[in-house]
């Protein structure tokens, strides 16, 4: 279909727009890091503290280290949607093998 | 709506996952049946689209932020089960390589933006545009209810989620172990954010989307699936 095409090149916009969901600074309700709740309620529940830090995402919050943020940002969103392509084509390629 | 770890008990991270199985489940089962290797693109394409939707956040007034997931969306264009697989799929690489999105919480964030969100939307998408031709003003128009609904539903469950660690678990003296804050400040705070900002993100992904392929690209929902085949 011509017009996957052309869908990938507004997707490709999009990661270019990107830092413009940089503009609201604050974080999303409950999505707080561990240290935050010692401001929040002066302390870290013992539980969050252990967990919290269970995983390192190598592009942690949409960056990359030794870039301006709106760069890591763009970076992030390219590398993403590659990613998530490549998985959903992966995911397709196991299960769907109907033509039409 | 990213549920980081930390926050879920690792029980209610066993249970979500556990809720979330059947769901995988039955969508690998439905989606071998409903899509073909031609229709398989459009999965990638929203699922990507979804992906970076999601980083356009938005300011909700107080300090925090939301935005939309693009998951009804995916719903009206491929069918609930699709989304399912394809919001599934987003939100894997989320909290793989973007930190966004615990890996213990990954079952319950699954469940709730990839199984909630997508079946709640379609269902109220279908309510309202029902047999109407792919061209007509309710079918956009149903996409945007769904959206608003789909993710507001979504929010509430993962309050709800939040909401009963502190009851569920504490320490002997009664200390939260893990998301300190009820279901009384849980349920409005994310409901707060997701009825005023985060809903409405989500409406015009939905409805604007849906709107734009009727008059620009009517043969991406004539090959989808989701017209064709019932959830």
């Amino acid at each position: 279909m011509k017009e996957i095409k052309k869908l990938w090149i507004g997707i490709g916009l999009l990661a270019l727009l990107s830092p413009i969901g940089l503009l609201a600074t604050g974080d999303a309700w409950g999505e707080w890091g561990a240290a935050q709740f010692k401001q929040m309620i002066g302390f870290i529940p013992q539980g969050l503290k252990r967990f919290a830090g269970l995983w390192h995402a190598p592009l942690a919050d949409y960056t990359v280290s030794g870039t301006a943020d709106s760069t890591g940002y763009i970076i992030s969103a390219i590398a993403g949607i590659l990613l998530v392509a490549l998985l959903t084509w992966i995911l397709g390629k196991v299960l769907v093998h109907r033509k039409n | 709506m990213h549920i980081p770890d930390g926050y879920l008990s690792p029980q209610t991270c066993a249970a979500m996952y556990a809720a979330g199985a059947p769901f995988w489940y039955v969508a690998a089962k439905k989606v071998k049946k409903q899509l073909t290797t031609k229709t398989v693109p459009l999965l990638s394409v929203f699922a990507a689209f979804s992906f970076v939707i999601m980083m356009f956040n938005a300011p909700v007034p107080g300090g925090t932020s939301a935005h939309a997931v693009g998951g009804t969306l995916m719903a009206v264009v491929l069918g609930p089960w699709a989304a399912a697989i394809g919001i599934s799929a987003t939100v894997l690489i989320q909290a793989i390589f973007f930190g966004d999105g615990g890996i213990l919480a990954f079952g319950a964030n699954c469940f709730n933006m990839a199984v909630v969100l997508p079946f709640v939307g379609y269902f109220i998408y279908r309510s309202i545009a029902g047999h109407a031709p792919f061209d007509s003003p309710r079918q956009w128009i149903g996409a945007a209810v769904g959206g608003y609904a789909g993710i507001n539903a979504a929010a509430l469950a993962a309050a709800v989620e939040f909401g009963l660690q502190p009851l569920l678990f504490h320490t002997a003296s009664g200390t939260p172990l893990y998301c300190p804050y009820g279901l009384t400040h849980t349920i409005p705070a994310m409901m707060f954010a997701h009825l005023t900002v985060a809903g409405f993100a989500e409406a015009a992904v939905s409805g604007g989307v849906v709107l734009f392929l009727h008059k620009s690209m009517p043969d991406v929902l004539m090959q989808a699936p989701a017209g064709k085949v019932t959830a």
